[in-house]
């Protein structure tokens, strides 16, 4: 199965969408309830990642019977430090963002913390892209 | 307790989605940082916060909250109601603060 959604930077009214669908496929597939909460945090750090720091992006989703594959691409200023940027607490966020509660630097490590497989790819002034596995 | 039950007993009021009164409570979570919820609350929990944003609702969504509480007087913004009415999931109000209302609710649960 595979799912398709577009995320645009700064736009938090939508932040979370891609989330709550794949959330509910995953549950009217039957999957297990700890691998659905695991894998809505991932991916709504993820996209929540995309509207703070990105200019744009796409959210590919591909459930197989051994779990599911979270690819997000975005074009955006990429990250220059991944190791910094892995640190709890560590953030580039906006003022703007951080007083509606996001950007506390919590994200990455989040995902890192719910995921079965996580890697970065990024290049600075051209954008990133995560990979995220997480195994039924 | 149900929501409903939470709500008179801590002198709540209601701002949206009363369809949602009758949702078990098992907990609460006490922050203001989104990601820090949606890594760290659990389902059922009543979530104590001053945000008052369209994306608490997202998170409350997510993470199968039972209902949110916003402290110290705030009021959600309007998309807030909407999407709480949408979702059948409570927001709250109390014009305590967030250490106050969270012991009290704390006692009120345990």
């Amino acid at each position: 199965m595979y799912f398709e959604y577009f995320v645009e930077g700064g736009d938090f009214t939508n932040a979370g969408y891609a989330s709550s669908q794949i959330k509910k496929h995953l549950k009217e597939l039957g999957v297990d309830p700890s691998v659905i909460k695991r894998s809505v945090i991932a991916l709504y750090e993820a996209e929540v990642n995309i509207v703070a720091h990105a200019y744009r992006g796409k959210i590919k989703i591909f459930i197989n019977k051994n779990g599911v594959k979270m690819l997000l691409e975005d074009e955006g200023p990429g990250i220059a430090d991944v190791g910094l940027a892995m640190k709890k607490g560590f953030s580039t966020a906006s003022e703007a963002v951080r007083e509606m509660g996001f950007g506390a630097g919590m994200g990455l490590p989040n995902i890192n913390e719910n995921s079965d497989s996580f890697n970065i790819d990024t290049v600075v002034g051209k954008g990133t892209t995560l990979e995220i596995i997480i195994n039924f | 307790m149900n929501v409903k039950e939470l709500a008179e007993k801590a002198n709540l009021n209601l701002f949206s989605g009363a369809a949602g009164l009758d949702r078990q409570v098992t907990g609460g979570y006490s922050s203001d940082l989104l990601s820090d919820v949606m890594g760290y609350a659990s389902e059922g929990q009543v979530w104590i916060t001053l945000q008052k944003h369209r994306n608490i609702m997202a998170v409350a969504s997510l993470k199968d909250l039972a209902a949110i509480i916003l402290v110290k007087g705030f009021e959600p913004e309007p998309d807030v109601l909407e999407l709480s009415e949408k979702e059948g999931i409570p927001v709250l109000g109390t014009q305590k603060q967030a250490f106050e209302i969270s012991g009290e609710i704390f006692n009120l649960i345990k």
